[in-house]
C-alpha cells in the first residue's frame, strides 16, 4: 500500500479516448490505467496490456476437479465402501463421468472466479480509490502515474492536447483498502506531511 | 472491391481424379460386389449389402455435411452475426451445391430401400419387409415405404431449394441498390422458415428415417442431435478448409485470424457437444443395461469395430479438446487446417459406425470399395464448391454487415 500521486484526464468520448491513450503510450510517461464505464473493444491492445494467462490457471483447475472426482469415487467404490449397483464393475467408468465433468467445471468455474479477483484485487469489502466520480457513469478517465521527473504543469498541459475535457492532480492510494472509504483520507494525510 | 477466385489448374485436375476414382471404384463395385457369386450364401449376401451401405453412408455424410453449412448461414443470419460475412461466400457455394448431393442421395437411398432385394429380404432397411416381425409391424405407421419416400423426397427438395435460395438472394443483393437493407430482411425471413425446416429435418425425423432405421429394431431419442453435432462439426471444418485454401491461394484478404478463429471456436465447441451427445447416449443404454438396446453397442464396442468405435472418440473428442484448447492454437493457420482434416475423416468414421456393424455385422472392411467411393464424393464436393465459388466475387460486396465483418475481433 503506498500513496501516490497521479494526472487524471477525463474524455466524453471513445473516439477521443483512443487517439488519446495511443499519445499517451508513445509519449513515455507511465500510464496508470484507464477506466471506462463500459467495456471497450480493443482498448485492452491500445493500452499495451498482455495477454492473461487466467484461462491456463482454468485448465490446470479443471484437470484438479477431473482427478479429485475420480480418485475419491474410485476409492469408495474400490476400496472404502463396495456396493454392487445392478451388476455393474466396481470401477463403472460411465457412471461416474457426469460427476467427473461436474466437479471439473465446479473446480475451474469457483477457481477462476478467486484467481481472478485476485488479480485484480478485488473483493467484497475491499475499496479502491475512484478517480473520478462519473467514471462509472459516462466519463471516461485516464491515469498518468506521476514521479520526481516531471513536473505537474507538464503533464497536465500535455493531456490537455490529447483532448481531455478535465485534467487535474490527484492524490490517491494505489492500491487497495479494507473498510470505509473515508479511510484513505488517513493516508493521504501522511502522504501530504510527507512531502510539504 | 473485386475478389475472384479462378480455379486453379492444380484444383481442377486433383477434383477429376479423385471423382474418376470414385466412378472407377463403383463400377468395379458393381461389377464384383453388386453381382457378387462368391459360393458362400453368407459372404455373397454380405458383398452385395456392402455395395449398396457403402454409397449409403457416403452420400448421407456428404448431404448432412453439405446442409450444415445452409443451417450456419442461416443463423449467422437469423442473429444478424457479421462474423461469416467476410467468408459468406463459402457456406453459400457448399449450399448451393447441396441439390447434387441431395440427387444422389435420394436416388441411393430409394434404391436401398426399394431396388435392393435378396430372396425377398431387404438387408439394409428390415422394415421395408416385416415378414411378420411384430416390432416392425408396431413401427410402420413410421417405417414404410410411402412415409420413406415422402420423407426423403420432401426433406431433399427443401433443403436443395433453401441452398440455392440463399446464394440467390446474396447475389441479388450485390446487384441492389447501394445501402438498400431489403434483401438483407428478406433473408433472415427465409433463415427463420429454414431453421424450422431444419429442425423437423435434419435435427428429428431424418436421421431416423435414413440411418437409425437401419438397425430397425433399435432406436434413440438422442440419435438425431448425435447426426447433426457429427454433421455440423465436419461441415464448419469443411468451411474451414476452404477458406484457408482461399487465402493460400491469395483471395478472401479480408479474412484474417480473427475469422478463423471464430471456426476454430466453432469446431471446438461442437467437437465437445458431439462427445457429449455420443456419451448421453451410450451412458443411458449401459446404464439400463436392456437387451433390446445393448446389443447395438455390444457388437461396435466389443465386437469387430472396437477399434473403429474407439478411434472415432479419440479423432472427434480427445484430439480436438487437447489440440484446439487454447487460443494460439484456433489462430494457427496448420493447428486449424490439419484439425479439419482429422475432424472430418473422424466423422466420416462415425457415420461409418452408425451404418455399417448393422447390415454387415461380422463381414466388415474398410479398404478400396469404402475410401474409393469416399476420394470420389471428396473430388465432386471440390469441383462443384470450386465450379460455383469461381462464379461471383468473393467479397460480399453491398452488405450492410460487411464493414462489422472486416473489423470483427473475437
Amino acid at each position: 500500500m503506498s500513496v501516490k500521486k497521479f494526472a487524471v484526464a477525463t474524455y466524453l468520448d471513445e473516439e477521443v479516448l483512443f487517439p488519446a491513450v495511443k499519445k499517451v503510450r508513445h509519449s513515455g510517461y507511465k500510464m496508470h490505467n484507464v477506466y471506462t464505464p463500459f467495456p471497450v473493444h480493443g482498448l485492452d491492445q491500445e493500452m499495451g496490456l498482455k495477454e492473461t494467462d487466467l484461462h491456463v490457471a482454468g485448465f490446470v483447475y479443471g484437470l484438479t476437479g477431473t482427478a479429485t472426482a475420480l480418485s475419491f469415487m474410485s476409492w469408495v467404490f474400490l476400496s472404502d465402501w463396495p456396493i454392487n449397483f445392478g451388476g455393474k464393475p466396481y470401477f463403472a467408468l460411465p457412471a461416474f463421468i457426469p460427476i467427473t465433468f461436474e466437479l471439473t467445471v465446479l473446480f475451474a468455474a469457483v477457481g477462476m472466479v478467486l484467481t481472478f479477483c485476485y488479480l485484480n484485487q478485488i473483493m467484497p469489502g475491499v475499496k479502491k480509490h475512484i478517480f473520478h466520480p462519473r467514471q462509472t457513469d459516462d466519463t471516461f478517465v485516464l491515469t498518468i502515474e506521476m514521479n520526481d521527473h516531471v513536473s505537474e504543469q507538464e503533464v497536465l498541459d500535455f493531456l490537455k492536447t490529447t483532448g481531455a475535457s478535465e485534467t487535474y492532480i490527484d492524490v490517491a492510494e494505489e492500491g487497495w483498502w479494507y473498510g470505509r472509504w473515508d479511510k484513505e483520507d488517513d493516508y493521504k494525510k501522511g502522504f501530504v506531511s510527507a512531502h510539504s | 472491391m473485386t475478389d475472384r477466385f479462378e480455379i486453379p489448374a492444380k484444383l481442377k485436375t486433383t477434383s477429376l481424379v479423385l471423382i474418376l476414382m470414385g466412378v472407377i471404384t463403383l463400377i468395379i463395385g458393381a461389377i464384383t460386389l453388386m453381382n457378387s457369386h462368391a459360393t458362400d450364401h453368407e459372404i455373397m449376401h454380405a458383398e452385395r449389402t456392402r455395395f449398396w451401405i457403402v454409397l449409403l453412408h457416403n452420400s448421407v455424410f456428404f448431404l448432412l455435411v453439405g446442409v450444415a453449412s445452409i443451417f450456419i448461414q442461416a443463423a449467422a443470419s437469423l442473429a444478424q452475426g457479421a462474423w461469416l460475412v467476410a467468408y459468406k461466400r463459402v457456406p453459400e457455394a457448399i449450399g448451393a451445391n447441396v441439390w447434387i448431393f441431395g440427387l444422389i442421395a435420394g436416388i441411393v437411398l430409394l434404391c436401398v430401400a426399394f431396388v435392393f432385394n435378396i430372396d425377398g429380404h431387404n438387408p439394409i432397411y428390415h422394415w421395408v419387409h416385416p415378414h411378420g416381425d411384430k416390432i416392425l409391424e408396431g413401427k410402420s405407421p413410421f417405417l414404410n415405404p410411402a412415409m420413406f419416400v415422402g420423407f426423403t423426397v420432401v426433406t431433399i427438395a427443401l433443403w436443395a431449394f433453401f441452398g440455392k435460395k440463399f446464394r440467390s438472394l446474396s447475389l441479388a443483393q450485390e446487384q441492389a441498390a447501394k445501402n438498400s437493407t431489403k434483401i438483407y430482411w428478406t433473408t433472415i425471413k427465409w433463415s427463420a422458415g429454414f431453421l424450422l425446416v431444419y429442425a423437423l429435418t435434419q435435427m428429428s425425423t431424418t436421421p431416423w428415417m435414413w440411418i437409425m432405421s437401419i438397425d430397425a429394431h433399435w432406436y434413440s431419442t438422442m440419435f438425431s442431435w448425435y447426426t447433426f453435432a457429427g454433421a455440423f462439426v465436419a461441415g464448419m471444418s469443411a468451411i474451414l478448409l476452404w477458406v484457408v485454401y482461399l487465402k493460400n491461394q491469395g483471395n478472401l484478404e479480408i479474412v484474417n485470424k480473427e475469422h478463423i478463429h471464430d471456426l476454430g471456436k466453432l469446431m471446438f465447441a461442437f467437437s465437445i457437444f458431439w462427445a457429449y451427445v455420443w456419451f448421453d447416449q451410450y451412458m443411458l443404454i449401459w446404464y439400463a443395461n436392456i437387451p433390446e438396446e445393448t446389443w447395438y453397442f455390444k457388437i461396435r464396442q466389443h465386437g469387430p469395430y472396437g477399434f473403429i468405435w474407439y478411434s472415432t472418440f479419440v479423432i472427434n473428442f480427445i484430439m480436438p479438446i487437447l489440440i484446439l484448447m487454447s487460443r494460439p492454437s484456433k489462430r494457427n493457420y496448420f493447428t486449424v487446417t490439419f484439425m479439419a482434416m482429422f475432424i472430418i475423416f473422424g466423422q466420416w468414421l462415425n457415420f461409418y459406425i452408425m451404418t455399417m456393424p448393422g447390415p454387415l455385422g461380422e463381414h466388415w472392411h474398410l479398404s478400396w470399395y469404402e475410401f474409393g467411393i469416399f476420394a470420389g464424393f471428396i473430388g465432386l464436393f471440390i469441383y462443384t464448391v470450386a465450379n460455383t465459388l469461381s462464379k461471383s466475387s468473393l467479397i460480399p460486396n453491398n452488405h450492410p454487415l460487411l464493414k462489422e465483418a472486416l473489423l470483427h475481433q473475437s
